[in-house]
């Protein structure tokens, strides 16, 4: 049986500020989502709040798997259970080594009992594995013994990340914007590498202001966001269209959500 | 009489004391007349204050020296837990318990090319026209500070490093000073002389033999690098928390030559060390290490001078704290640069890490330079673990309790990359994850 990750009524703050308000989303394994909407529109948020990021309160609604409540749990329970999130911005680690860093997390992901000092997976084949995967993503191999993300350009800082997704094989991905900042050569071998990566272990959310990740994962889903809601919701002629187009014509579909939009931007810029 | 008068018994050792510590030694005499001459400048240290610019954040309030005394039994040869022993192998080793040299060995090679390695007292006996022209003369001498003084007068073993010019020692060395017993004061030395092109490491650490009892340590090291010469050298502080450490330190370092100093704090009820890095000669260069994990109410202290005295000159500090629980960290820096010392590079850094609400840390870098044509950087930073890494680690399955243990080894890696000896950093890595709490290890 594949799982479900169901995303039901959401809505979450940032400190005092309400960002979401009503997220409803089903993600099946195996299935590829785009979500897609302007600048500020809570995307972000929404992936921080389905990793569990504890700035991020839930103030209603819920995010369960398989009926199993995650609301409730640590990101570190949640990526446990198997969910993952590609960070649109990676957060560096000084004096961490990249290898030692995906041994822990492997270790844990892979025996999710396991308690501090308890055994990680065993270092040759931690070494095998991660070599492959990181050839698999044309990467030099020298970069497991640097410190994570230290560094690293934004390109290089992506790919790390698509590693981590590669070594802990989760059952649900979000992936926001990892292919900003990469060249077209690199958006290829990222691309070309979540498409070998997804299939039907893995459901995906593909968070993208471009076409070219959708392009080797075409979504059967696309979702617009606007003002912390999602007000549309298509196959991926959709995407294709807002590339096209812009949110010009969602925005006029969907006032009020738009006004709401401008507003967030506006309170957190002012 | 003035009304507040200094209580010398409890801040020092008096007349009497000294007096009687002298008649159960047995010594040449210009042994003694040293002493003695230690002894009045201490007498007249005792009388005024401590140097405020150094001392003012350092609390010896509570210090009480009546509660410890020099030993005169013989030391007992129990085991002692150490570090660093037994972890790779070396070329000699000396071990003192109490201030009594209990274990002393050099390979014989190294003996044949006349390396000298074993108790200061001994050696410096027996090679008095070499060595005593060094000792307590050179880089520390009795007038420095009060607790230079008292060291003078009251040191009794001690570790020696002789090595001749143009011996390069390829195995470290290994020095141990340890305290067996409750209310012992113990004023062990360590001199270390590298005459021209010579090379050596000498890695040094002090343990106590159980939590419970109480000593004092007031200790003294000299560094002297001749020119090309290389000194590594480490001293790894890991006295139980009831253990003063009061020590003062230096390193002169001649032409072309280096010095390695890797200084680490991890135990001591309090510990203040002055530590002076003094380039006397053309291009000496001087790296200082610094890695000190403060926990419970220890208190630990530094007071480093970075000291350009010649022309061309380089040093290079880095110091690493980690503070938890309700510990303190003093760090007061100083580069001087000579108006003769023209074309030097002096750095100095200390990052402090802290744990807790309720540690405290003060980092006071500082600059006197009187020639123009140099180059120094002087920084210090306090910053608490960053809440985006931990959710980072986090979101790879990571729990909290681990990340944060990951972030702090980090902070103290780049620290450690910096460390030659290969021994030391896995040392250093272990112990520090023992002072985090991290019971069992994980199996590579
Ligand atoms: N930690 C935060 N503190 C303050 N405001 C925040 C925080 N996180 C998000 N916001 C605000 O919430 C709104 C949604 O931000 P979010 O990052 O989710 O947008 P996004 O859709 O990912 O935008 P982009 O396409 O620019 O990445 C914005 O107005 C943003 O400023
Ligand atoms: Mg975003």
């Amino acid at each position: 049986m594949s799982s479900l990750l169901k995303i039901t009524d959401l809505h979450v703050s940032v400190g005092e500020t309400p960002i979401l308000k009503g997220v409803n989303m089903e993600i099946r394994q195996g299935e590829v989502h785009a979500l897609m909407g302007p600048n500020g529109s809570g995307k972000s948020t929404l992936a921080y709040a389905l990793a569990g990021h504890p700035n991020y309160f839930v103030t209603s609604g819920s995010i369960d798997i398989d009926g199993v409540e995650i609301t409730e749990l640590g990101a570190d329970e949640r990526a446990r259970l198997g969910m993952f999130l590609a960070f649109q911005y990676p957060v560096v680690i000084p004096g961490v080594k990249v290898a030692d860093f995906i041994r822990h997390a492997v270790s844990n992901i892979r025996n999710p009992d396991r308690k501090e000092g308890e055994g990680l997976v065993p270092m040759r084949e931690f070494r095998r594995e991660i070599r492959e995967r990181m050839e698999a993503l044309n990467m030099d191999t020298e970069f497991a013994r640097r410190y994570l993300n230290d560094g690293f350009s934004g390109g290089e800082k992506k790919r790390m990340e698509i590693l981590q997704m590669a070594m802990l094989q989760p059952r649900f991905a979000i992936l926001d914007e990892t292919d900003s900042g990469l060249d077209s050569d690199a958006v290829r071998v990222v691309s070309e590498g979540l498409a070998r990566l997804s299939g039907p272990q893995m459901g995906v959310l593909i968070i993208t202001h471009h076409e070219r990740l959708l392009e080797f994962n075409r979504p059967q889903f696309t979702h617009v966001m606007l003002g912390g809601r999602i007000v549309e919701t298509g196959d991926a002629s959709l995407a294709h269209e807002l590339h096209a187009n812009g949110y010009a014509t969602v925005r006029e579909r969907h006032p009020e959500a738009a006004a709401d939009n401008a507003q967030t931007v506006a309170a957190v810029t002012t | 009489m003035t009304t507040a008068a200094i209580d010398i018994n409890r801040i020092g050792y008096s007349r009497d004391v000294f007096e009687q510590f002298l008649a159960e030694r047995v010594e040449p005499v210009w042994i003694s007349d040293a002493r003695r001459e230690a002894f009045e400048i201490y007498q007249s240290l005792l009388q005024s204050e401590l140097d405020p610019e150094e001392f003012k954040r350092v609390d010896l309030r509570v210090f009480n020296a009546a509660r410890f005394r020099p030993s005169s039994v013989k030391a007992q040869t129990t085991e002692i837990s150490t570090l660093l022993a037994n972890q790779t192998e070396y070329g000699g080793s000396i071990a003192h318990v109490d201030g009594q040299t209990t274990h002393s060995h050099l390979s014989s090679q190294l003996a044949a090319q006349g390396v000298l390695f074993g108790d200061l007292l001994t050696l410096l006996i027996q090679h008095r026209e070499l060595l005593e022209p060094s000792f307590l003369k050179k880089a520390v001498r009795p007038d420095a500070d009060r607790f230079a003084a008292w060291h003078a007068a009251f040191w009794t073993s001690g570790t020696l490093l002789y090595v001749p010019r143009g011996v390069e020692v390829e195995l470290p060395l290994h020095s141990l000073i340890a305290h067996s017993r409750d209310g012992i004061a113990e004023f062990g030395h360590t001199l270390v002389i590298l005459e021209d092109d010579a090379r050596a490491t000498l890695l040094e650490e002090t343990s106590s033999i159980n939590n419970d009892m109480a000593g004092l340590h007031v200790g003294c090291v000299e560094l002297i690098v001749g020119k090309n010469a290389g000194l590594r050298y480490v001293q790894l502080q890991n006295w139980n928390q009831r253990t003063w450490h009061l020590a003062h330190q230096a390193g002169n370092v001649d032409n072309n030559a280096s010095l390695q100093w890797t200084v680490v704090g991890l135990g001591s009820r309090l510990s203040h060390i002055h530590q002076d890095i003094n380039l006397t000669g053309r291009a000496a260069t001087a790296e200082v290490n610094g890695v000190t994990f403060a926990s419970d109410h220890q208190k630990i202290s530094y007071y480093t001078q970075q000291h350009h005295k010649a022309q061309g000159t380089h040093s290079d500090l880095l110091y690493k704290e980690v503070l938890r629980d309700e510990s303190r960290v003093i760090w007061r820096g100083m580069i001087k640069v000579d108006a003769a010392a023209q074309q030097t590079d002096g750095y100095q850094r200390s990052d402090a890490l802290m744990l807790s609400e309720n540690a405290r840390c003060d980092s006071i870098p500082g600059l006197e330079i009187e020639a123009d044509d140099v180059r120094c950087t002087h920084g210090a930073t306090t910053g608490r673990v960053d809440e985006e890494q931990i959710f980072y680690a986090q979101s790879r399955g990571i729990s909290e309790k681990e990340a944060m243990h990951m972030i702090v080894e980090g902070f103290f890696q780049q620290v450690y990359d910096r460390i030659p000896v290969e021994i030391v950093r896995e040392t250093l890595s272990r112990t520090v994850q023992g002072k985090l709490g991290i019971e069992a290890l994980a199996a590579v």
